[in-house]
């Protein structure tokens, strides 16, 4: 068995963060890091950052931050709700070629939970 | 970077080793490694560990062939600190910019393995639509690719969709491209762990 820094399956690791990030302990609660991961049912002006950070990150502005930071959310949850939000697209995405992959080769490779 | 915490709200020894890293390297350490060092468990460390898996794991794409799958999908995101920094690790990989330039400038005419452009669209689609099928895979194993390459593949988009994500909304400060290569022989050396 492989040991070391490089060592462990993609399918582990990205439960180990997926279940660290959205079941862990942290500043805001688990209700609001997965609605931030599933980009649903947010309430402005959080609903238009998680958006963008979902799909186009690069449109993300000073005025979009200090926005959602004015309504008392604070940076540290802040921090944590623009993770979800990042990894819960990247995590569509990759779920999706998963599941393509799975499919053309009739194994079961799909790492959703 | 937009959030004070991500700035100033290290801890002393944290700090302490920015300052080394700055006196020996002659250059700030980097927005995104700096990120990892913020409350690494709740982040940093568990996304450091599939990083590196993927980045410099056991697969038959080359590390320079891994770090342009970064570049290109950073460029597909439009995230300028992810396309610099990870087109001059692929660009010293291979010991060869040019490469680099072409692929992403048109990917259809660059000269590389007919494998890796095959890959790089079918991430591309991923990237830009959020969303492939199976037809999408099988044009990829038609060209060649093998299922491993394609599910090591996926994991580098995975990688790179969320630190691109985080580049842009968290605002890393892009610096010059002379830190960039400084960058690139770290990550070259020592990896993402």
């Amino acid at each position: 068995m492989k040991t070391g820094k490089n060592a462990g399956s993609y399918e582990q690791l990205y439960h180990n963060l997926l279940n660290r990030i959205l079941k862990g302990k942290g500043d805001s609660s688990q209700e609001q890091r997965q609605t931030a991961f599933n980009n649903t049912g947010l309430l402005e002006p959080l609903s238009t950052l998680i958006n963008k950070v979902a799909h186009h990150a690069y449109k993300v502005t000073d005025s979009d931050i200090n926005a959602v930071k004015n309504t008392a959310v604070s940076e540290d949850q802040l921090f944590e709700l623009i993770i979800c939000a990042a990894v819960g697209q990247a995590s569509r995405q990759y779920e999706s070629g998963l599941a393509a992959l799975a499919e053309v080769t009739g194994k079961g490779g799909q790492h959703a939970s | 970077m937009r959030l004070d915490i991500l700035n100033n709200g290290y801890k002393f020894g944290t700090k302490l080793l920015f300052s080394i890293i700055k006196l020996v390297s002659g250059y700030p350490l980097p927005d995104a490694a700096r990120l990892v060092f913020y409350r690494p468990d709740f982040y940093g460390n568990p996304a450091k560990q599939f990083t590196q898996r993927t980045m410099r794991g056991p697969s038959s794409w080359s590390v320079g062939d891994r770090e342009l799958m970064a570049a290109y999908i950073s460029r597909i995101n439009e995230c300028t600190f992810c396309v610099k920094a990870h087109s001059a690790v692929s660009a010293s990989a291979y010991g060869d910019s040019d490469k680099i330039e072409k692929v992403l400038t048109d990917l259809k005419t660059a000269p590389i393995d007919q494998r890796l452009r095959a890959t790089l669209e079918m991430l591309g689609k991923l990237t830009r639509e959020h969303v492939i099928h199976a037809n999408d895979v099988q044009a990829a194993m038609t060209a060649g690719v093998s299922p491993q390459q394609i599910e090591d593949a996926l994991a580098v988009c995975f990688a790179f969709n969320v630190t691109n994500r985080l580049a842009d909304a968290f605002g890393f400060f892009v610096p010059s491209d002379d830190a960039f290569e400084a960058g690139a022989k770290y990550l070259l050396k020592r990896g993402y762990a």
